[in-house]
C-alpha cells in the first residue's frame, strides 16, 4: 500500500510537465454558449474526474480536448502542441460500448484495429491486443463478437482499444453510466489498477459525485451557464482506494458534499475559474 | 445437426413440390393434348436434352452470361453506392436519375440496347448488368449512410485510414443492406437473362424454350421452363449459402438480440 502511495504522489509530485491543458476554452452552438474560459492543466500520471449538472457540457468539453470538436474560443494542448484532430497518444473510451464496438469484429478484431491503422506488424498486433485484454480480464473472450458479451464486459473491451495502443493518456466519458452497480464498481477499480499499472494520465467524465471522488486524484466542478471551471478540488484520500474502505472514511463524506454543494449552488460566474488546488 | 432433422427439413422444404409433381403426372399420364404432353414424356424429353449435351451448350452460356452482367452490377453498384452514399452532394444531384431509372421496367430499355449493341453476348450482358445495378445501387448508399455516428467518432479518434474505414466500418456496416439489394437484384437479372435470350442470337436457355415453342415442340419447351425453374431455385440457394455465410455476424447479433436479453 505504501509503495502505491509513493508512487502515485512520486508521479504527482515530479511532473512539471502538464500532458493536458486547456487555455481559455470555450465553446458555443450558434448562440448558445456552453461553456467559456476555461483554464485547467492535467499533470502526468493524473486521474481527474470532470463532475457537473447533466447538460452542462461535459460530453462536449470532452470532445473538443479530444479534438473531436474544434472549440470556438482558446485551444487545448496536449504535450505542447495543439489539438486540431484526435492526436496520437491519446484515447477514448465513449459511454455508449454497445454502439462504440463493431459489432461485425471479433473482441481481439476490435482491439487490434487502431493498430493496424497505425501500421503495426500483426503478429506485434496479436500481442499488443492480448496483453490490453489481459489487463482487463478478458483473454478468454478474443474469439467472441462483442454482443456476445455482457455491458460490462463490453465496456472492458473498449478499454482493452483503449488501452493496445499504448496510450499516454485516457479520455473516458461516462464511461460505467449504463452498466449495473456491481458492474460499475468493478470497472471502477479496474480502471483505478491499470492506471497505476501503466502509470497512464486519465480523465474521466461523469455525472456521479460519489464515483469523481472515488477515483480523482483531482475533482473538476464544471458548472453554470455558460458552464466554467466552478473548482478544482485536491482529493487527499489515500490511495489505493477501496470500495467500502474508502467510501467509509469521513473525508470521502466531506469531500462528496463539497463536491455536490458547488454543483448545486453554483459560485456566480465572476469568481475566477482557476480555483485553488489545495 | 441429427439425421432425424435433416429429414424433417428436407420433408418441409420439398413436400410441396413432390405432391404437385405427382397430381401434374396422374393427371397429364393419358394427355393427348399437344399443349399438356404427359409428364412422364417431358421428363424423358428433359434427360435427353439437358444430359449432358444441352447444359454444355444451353445452360452453361446462360450462366456465364448471368454471372459476369450480375457481377458487374455488384461492382457497379457496390462502387457507385459507396461514392454516392459518402459524397452528399454528388448523390443530391444524380438522385432523380438514378431513382428514374430503378422505376423504368427493365424490358423497356430492352429495344435500346438492341440497337447500340446487338443481339449478341455483349447485349445481353449488358442488360442484365444494368437492370440488376439499381437495386444494388440504392441499398448500397442507404446503407452507407447509416453508420452509427458513435462509431465515426471512434474511428476519427483512433485514426483509423480511409482504407481502413472503408474495409471494416463502411463496407461490413452496409453489408446487410447491400445484400437485401444483391437478392432482388439476382431475381430480375434471371428475368432479364431469360427475355434478353429470347429476343437475341440462338444460344441460352430462354432462346431454347421460345425456339422449342415456335416450332411446337411442346415437349421441349416444358422441359426448358422445368430447366428454367431448378435453375432458378439452386441459384437463390447459392445466393444465400454466401450471405449466410458473409453476414453470419448479422444473423447471430440478431438472434442474440431477439433471443431475450
Amino acid at each position: 500500500m505504501t509503495t502505491a502511495t509513493a508512487n502515485a504522489e512520486g508521479v504527482k509530485g515530479a511532473s512539471g510537465t502538464p500532458v493536458i491543458q486547456a487555455k481559455g476554452l470555450g465553446h458555443a452552438y450558434g448562440e448558445r454558449q456552453i461553456f467559456e474560459n476555461l483554464e485547467f492543466s492535467v499533470a502526468q500520471g493524473e486521474f481527474v474526474c470532470i463532475v457537473g449538472p447533466s447538460g452542462v457540457g461535459k460530453t462536449t468539453l470532452l470532445q473538443s480536448l479530444t479534438g473531436l470538436l474544434q472549440p470556438s474560443n482558446g485551444a487545448v494542448v496536449f504535450e505542447g502542441k495543439t489539438v486540431k484532430s484526435p492526436p496520437e497518444g491519446l484515447a477514448i473510451v465513449f459511454q455508449d460500448y454497445s454502439r462504440s464496438l463493431m459489432p461485425w469484429l471479433s473482441v481481439l478484431d476490435n482491439v487490434a484495429l487502431p493498430l493496424r491503422s497505425a501500421g503495426v506488424k500483426k503478429a506485434e498486433r496479436l500481442r499488443l491486443s492480448t496483453e490490453a485484454l489481459t489487463e482487463v480480464g478478458l483473454k478468454d473472450f478474443t474469439a467472441a463478437y462483442p454482443w456476445q458479451l455482457s455491458g460490462g464486459m463490453q465496456q472492458r473491451v473498449a478499454i482493452a482499444r483503449a488501452l493496445a495502443s499504448q496510450p499516454r493518456a485516457i479520455v473516458m466519458d461516462e464511461p460505467f453510466a449504463s452498466v449495473d452497480a456491481q458492474t460499475r464498481s468493478d470497472l471502477e477499480d479496474l480502471v483505478l489498477r491499470v492506471r497505476d499499472h501503466l502509470g497512464i494520465t486519465v480523465m474521466l467524465v461523469t455525472h456521479d459525485i460519489d464515483e469523481a471522488v472515488y477515483l480523482a486524484d483531482t475533482v473538476l466542478v464544471l458548472s453554470g451557464r455558460p458552464a466554467t471551471v466552478t473548482a478544482l478540488i485536491d482529493v487527499d484520500l489515500p490511495v489505493p482506494r477501496e470500495q467500502l474502505a474508502t467510501k467509509a472514511l469521513p473525508k470521502f463524506a466531506e469531500l462528496r458534499t463539497e463536491v455536490y454543494r458547488l454543483i448545486k449552488a453554483p459560485v456566480p460566474p465572476a469568481e475566477p475559474a482557476t480555483a485553488p488546488s489545495a | 445437426m441429427s439425421p432425424t432433422s435433416i429429414v424433417r427439413r428436407l420433408l418441409w422444404e420439398f413436400w410441396l413440390p413432390v405432391v404437385l409433381v405427382a397430381i401434374w403426372w396422374f393427371a397429364s399420364a393419358e394427355s393427348t393434348n399437344i399443349y399438356f404432353p404427359p409428364l412422364s414424356q417431358i421428363l424423358d424429353e428433359f434427360v435427353d436434352i439437358w444430359f449432358f449435351e444441352g447444359i454444355k451448350t444451353e445452360i452453361w452460356p446462360s450462366i456465364q452470361r448471368l454471372a459476369l452482367g450480375f457481377g458487374i452490377a455488384c461492382l457497379a453498384g457496390v462502387g457507385l453506392g459507396m461514392v454516392l452514399g459518402m459524397v452528399s452532394w454528388l448523390d443530391a444531384a444524380v438522385r432523380p436519375l438514378v431513382e428514374f431509372m430503378r422505376a423504368t421496367p427493365g424490358v423497356a430499355i430492352l429495344p435500346v440496347m438492341m440497337l447500340l449493341v446487338g443481339l449478341g453476348s455483349s447485349m445481353k450482358v449488358a442488360m442484365i448488368a444494368l437492370v440488376a445495378t439499381w437495386p444494388i445501387l440504392l441499398n448500397t448508399i442507404d446503407g452507407v449512410r447509416s453508420v452509427e455516428p458513435v462509431l465515426r467518432q471512434v474511428s476519427r479518434s483512433y485514426r483509423l485510414s480511409r482504407l481502413d474505414r472503408i474495409r471494416f466500418l463502411v463496407l461490413p456496416n452496409a453489408a446487410p443492406q447491400i445484400f437485401a439489394g444483391a437478392r432482388t437484384a439476382l431475381a430480375i437479372s434471371f428475368v432479364a437473362m431469360v427475355i434478353s435470350e429470347m429476343v437475341g442470337t440462338p444460344g441460352g436457355i430462354g432462346y431454347f424454350v421460345l425456339d422449342a415453342q415456335r416450332s411446337f415442340n411442346t415437349t421441349a419447351m416444358w422441359a426448358g421452363i422445368i430447366a428454367l425453374g431448378i435453375l432458378g431455385y439452386l441459384i437463390n440457394r447459392l445466393f444465400a449459402l454466401v450471405e449466410s455465410w458473409a453476414l453470419a455476424w448479422h444473423r447471430g447479433m440478431t438472434a442474440h438480440n431477439n433471443g431475450g436479453k
